[in-house]
């Protein structure tokens, strides 16, 4: 991450842009909320572009980009839970789904 | 002084390349990841097979969702300028964007429990309503909480706290840099919460 004096002043430029795109992109996301597709598409956009403005946050804001490769493992077993936690309901949804075909 | 403190308070740790505090808050925030990482998880099996509104049904304004979002947005920018100005050996303009980012967080739960949970329970719209609100008000009120919490430690920096910078800058500043880190998950989930509350 940015350590010496000179290196912070280069990132508060970054820091303002970032600012700017996450603004935009807010205003993306509200705009897209009102176009006329599938719902499924909806939420895809929506979190596409939630993903977007949530990884500018953590490379930018909070130096991810400049760690080192201990921290990064933390983070990665981190993910994979998380993934793991959001597919328990997508799993439950096919098994619950596969059942009332089986009953119907 | 630095002979005090305990190993790695100031300077990086061999081994994670950083000092053992940042470290402890990235440690903090993974699980913290799986705190909302369940909600969401929870929100996902209620949505798939609850009686959910779209938000176009629904009495969420995502007008109000928006305006937060965007205060957020703007209280991560001046955290961040806060640890720089700090880190620049500038105290009072670090503690001038710390101030401005406890107001915007003030702002935002301002406009939370002023314009949304109060005009919704005046409303006989309370977490028992249905589903939707119940999983809104629980994500939505750990998140405020997850606010309150980081604005108690921005004030204990802006007054009680302060005192550090004077004995330890260094020092000041990494704790500085740890309320940031804190601060800008703060804002990652509220991005999220934002477009599952109000916009889908």
């Amino acid at each position: 991450m940015a350590a010496s004096a000179e290196e912070v002043r280069k990132s508060i430029k970054s820091y303002m842009l970032v600012f700017g795109a996450l603004a935009v992109l807010t205003v993306i996301t509200v705009a897209a909320s009102w176009l006329k597709v599938s719902v499924a598409l909806g939420i895809f956009i929506a979190l596409v572009i939630a993903s977007v403005k949530g990884s500018l946050v953590a490379s930018v804001f909070m130096h991810l980009t400049g760690e080192k490769a201990t921290l990064y493992w933390v983070l990665i077993i981190s993910a994979f839970f998380f993934i793991l936690l959001i597919l328990i309901p997508v799993i439950q949804n096919s098994e619950t789904a596969h059942l009332i075909d089986q009953v119907t | 002084m630095s002979s005090e403190l305990l190993p790695h308070t100031l300077e990086a740790h061999p081994v994670t390349g950083m000092y053992n505090g940042k470290f402890g808050v990235w440690l903090f925030l993974a699980s913290e990841v799986m705190l909302f990482g369940a909600l969401f998880s929870a929100y996902i099996l209620l949505r798939t097979h609850g009686d959910f509104p779209s938000h176009k049904e629904t009495l969420l304004d995502y007008r109000f969702g928006a305006l937060n979002t965007f205060l957020l947005i703007t209280s991560s920018v001046t955290m961040v300028m806060a640890w720089a100005s700090f880190k620049l050996n500038d105290p009072g303009k670090g503690k001038m964007y710390l101030w401005i980012t406890v107001i915007l967080s003030c702002a935002f739960l301002f406009i939370k429990i002023k314009f949304e949970y109060l005009h919704k329970i005046h409303e006989g719209i309370t977490p028992s309503y249905s589903t939707f609100y119940g999983i809104y008000y629980c994500m939505t009120g750990l998140h405020g909480l997850h606010i309150l919490g980081g604005v108690v430690v921005m004030l204990y920096f802006l007054t009680v706290g302060a005192g550090l910078w004077n004995k330890n800058p260094h020092q000041f500043t990494n704790r500085i840099e740890c309320t940031g880190l804190y601060w800008h998950f703060v804002d990652l989930v509220w991005i999220f919460l934002f477009p599952v509350f109000y916009l889908l």
